[in-house]
């Protein structure tokens, strides 16, 4: 289990304050943050790069603040890989295992396993500028496994990597993290921490400013930062059902006993939809018949609340319990509409605004 | 190479080239005219003098000693001075160009003073026998002094280029600072580093200033050319200078193009 216990650091402009979190053996934790909410720094300082100035890291009950990084037994992985370039991609394989003295027959045994786990034993004699960068930022990651880590720390891996091998690397990180690999991802990008995580922790200025489940975080942020940050008021977990007749990307989705329409190539399985509460519109009758709109429920207004861009609206459309939805909406349709609590109303959403993301 | 017609030439351009024409000349003119006033059976007779082969070789391998011996300090300096911020450290980078912008004599004169049988490093030397003035060792400090800066430089704009990200990489795959250093940081540096070896090496065997201060005796090259010059004048001196020039030449290419051929391995 890794422990981070209070830790603070000034680095110039970028601080860290008062940081604490805890990540289970086997969990996937995401560290959540714009640009400069000091994400980097505090994976910087779990992994020994950088000294904290206040507070303690605990790796499986041992403390290691003050132990030389090379003894930490983390592995770290950054946005653009790291690899060596003056080396093939079997020596950067290989690296960690000549570091700690094995002989040339275990590497190599080692070698061709992780190789044969990352499907990059075909790569493993070329140069690493050969690479592409979805290659690279596998090859970084089977080097860093082939270190044995107690935790691996990935500072924004899939974020310089073009859309093609983004799926990739996120479905390699997903088996790594199977396998039993406890991971601490550092990342931007809501949709990300979505797909990967199993744990958040949302950074704002240097401090945590939310932690827990994925659905915890996403479905109740605890401030307007938050919910502002990772963007998505409506956000769903369920079922993606196989293709039926119609198009083969206009799908079904099951959530909380809610039957959605949702636009994806995607596999069927578990995962998340998430519709932004702007597009969501609010209607006082029935539109079913007049809208080509996918998605239209029923429900009760539970709140009305003022937001910087307009007003929200919460919905609950729930059969038997409670799920709310939230549209964005102006003050003058609050008026129009004569909305107030405890009145019902009708929402709806297009199958394309409804953002499938599979976990 | 051919050169494209649709190259467009700009006046600024051309009267820049002018200049660099003329800086050119200026190099190149004395050294060919040398060259032509040397005829090849001067260079033949030069060539059989022991004297001069052994003052080319004694300049040749005292300098590439200097280097080499030198390295082994300047290079892990070069990249402390590329990694790490330290008080003074302005300071430090000011000193070790120091021995560029000095007088050559006045730095052989500096370091007689710390070498001689008086100096503090000569004292110590003299309780074991010996004496760095006149000696092969005395030169190759007098060649360190002055080169030295060239590799240190060099070699810290070498490291400066090495991603930390790579460092810090290898730190975490368990490498220990020394392991880092050896097996990213001078591999990726090796270039420059390289680069700066040759030029410490080419310019301790063209040092006269110093090494004629530390040690008239034994003779190199740079000396020997000047005692010919004024013992018997220009025509005894210039075979010599030709030769030394022209085996510095082959050597300077040779190891630039071995450099190269690393480069784009």
């Amino acid at each position: 289990m890794l422990s981070v216990k209070n830790i603070s650091k000034s680095l110039g402009t970028l601080a860290i304050r008062d940081v604490s979190f805890e990540v289970q053996p086997g969990q996937y934790f995401v560290l959540l943050g714009a640009s400069g909410a000091g994400k980097s720094v505090l994976l910087e300082t779990i992994a020994g790069l950088i000294w904290p100035d206040a507070g303690r890291i605990f790796l499986d009950g041992r403390d290691v603040t003050d132990e030389k990084i090379q003894k930490r037994k983390f592995g770290l992985v950054f946005q653009n890989s790291a690899l060596f370039p003056h080396m093939t991609v079997y020596d950067n394989i290989a690296y960690s295992l000549r570091c700690k003295g094995l002989k040339n027959s275990q590497i190599q045994e080692r070698v061709d396993r992780i190789a044969e786990d990352f499907a990059v034993t075909g790569f493993l004699k070329r140069r690493v500028q050969t690479l592409s960068g979805g290659e690279s930022q596998r090859i970084s990651l089977a080097r860093a496994v082939a270190s044995e880590p107690r935790c691996l720390l990935l500072d924004e891996p899939i974020s310089s990597l073009d859309a093609k091998s983004r799926p990739q690397i996120r479905a390699l990180l997903r088996k790594i993290n199977r396998q039993g690999q406890t991971i601490v991802h550092v990342t931007h990008d809501y949709t990300e921490a979505v797909s990967l995580g199993t744990h958040i922790a949302v950074m704002d200025a240097g401090r945590i400013a939310q932690a827990g489940t994925v659905e915890e975080v996403f479905q109740r942020p605890k401030s307007e930062f938050i919910a502002r940050f990772v963007g998505i008021r409506n956000f769903f977990k369920g079922q993606l059902e196989k293709p039926v007749d119609g198009p083969a990307n206009l799908r079904q989705f099951v959530a909380d006993g809610l039957g959605l329409s949702v636009m994806t190539d995607s596999v069927a399985g578990i995962g998340f939809v998430m519709v932004r509460s702007e597009d969501v519109t609010i209607c006082s009758a029935a539109m079913n018949a007049h809208t080509s709109a996918r998605n239209n429920f029923e429900g009760t207004i539970v709140d009305i609340i003022p937001a910087a861009t307009g007003i929200e609206v919460l919905i609950d459309v729930g059969a038997g319990k409670p799920v709310e939805v939230a549209a964005m909406i102006s003050a003058e349709s609050v008026k129009s509409l004569e909305l107030h609590c405890g009145k019902r109303v009708w929402i709806s959403f297009k199958a394309s605004a409804a953002r499938y993301v599979e976990q | 190479m051919r050169l494209s017609s649709k190259i467009r030439v700009e006046p600024l351009s051309l009267a820049f080239a002018v200049f660099g024409g003329l800086v050119l000349l200026f190099i190149v003119a004395p050294l060919i005219s040398m060259f032509v006033r040397c005829s090849p059976g001067e260079l033949v007779e030069t060539a059989k003098d022991a004297e001069v082969r052994n003052s080319i070789w004694l300049t040749l391998w005292t300098s590439m000693a200097a280097t080499v011996i030198f390295a082994v300090a300047a290079i892990p300096f070069a990249y402390l001075l590329a990694r790490k911020d330290f008080p003074l450290k302005r300071l430090v980078t000011a000193i070790i160009d120091l021995p560029v912008v000095i007088p050559h004599s006045a730095a052989g004169i500096a370091l007689l003073g710390v070498i001689s049988r008086n100096g503090f490093l000569g004292k110590a030397a003299g309780k074991i026998g010996f004496s760095f003035v006149d000696s092969v060792a005395g030169i190759m400090m007098a060649m360190a002094f002055v080169s030295i800066p060239y590799l240190i430089n060099s070699a810290r704009d070498g490291f400066l280029a090495v991603p930390v990200r790579l460092e810090k990489a290898a730190l975490s795959l368990g490498a220990s600072p020394l392991q880092v250093f050896l097996t990213v940081s001078v591999p990726l540096a090796w270039r420059a580093i390289l680069s700066g070896l040759i030029l410490m090496w080419a310019r301790g065997m063209s040092e006269f200033g110093a090494v004629l201060i530390i040690a008239y005796q034994p003779m190199i090259t740079p000396v020997l050319i000047y005692e010919r010059f004024t013992s018997f004048g220009l025509k005894y001196a210039r075979p010599v200078a030709v030769l030394f020039i022209s085996v510095c030449l082959i050597f300077f290419i040779t190891l630039r193009l071995l450099a190269r051929e690393k480069q784009n391995a």
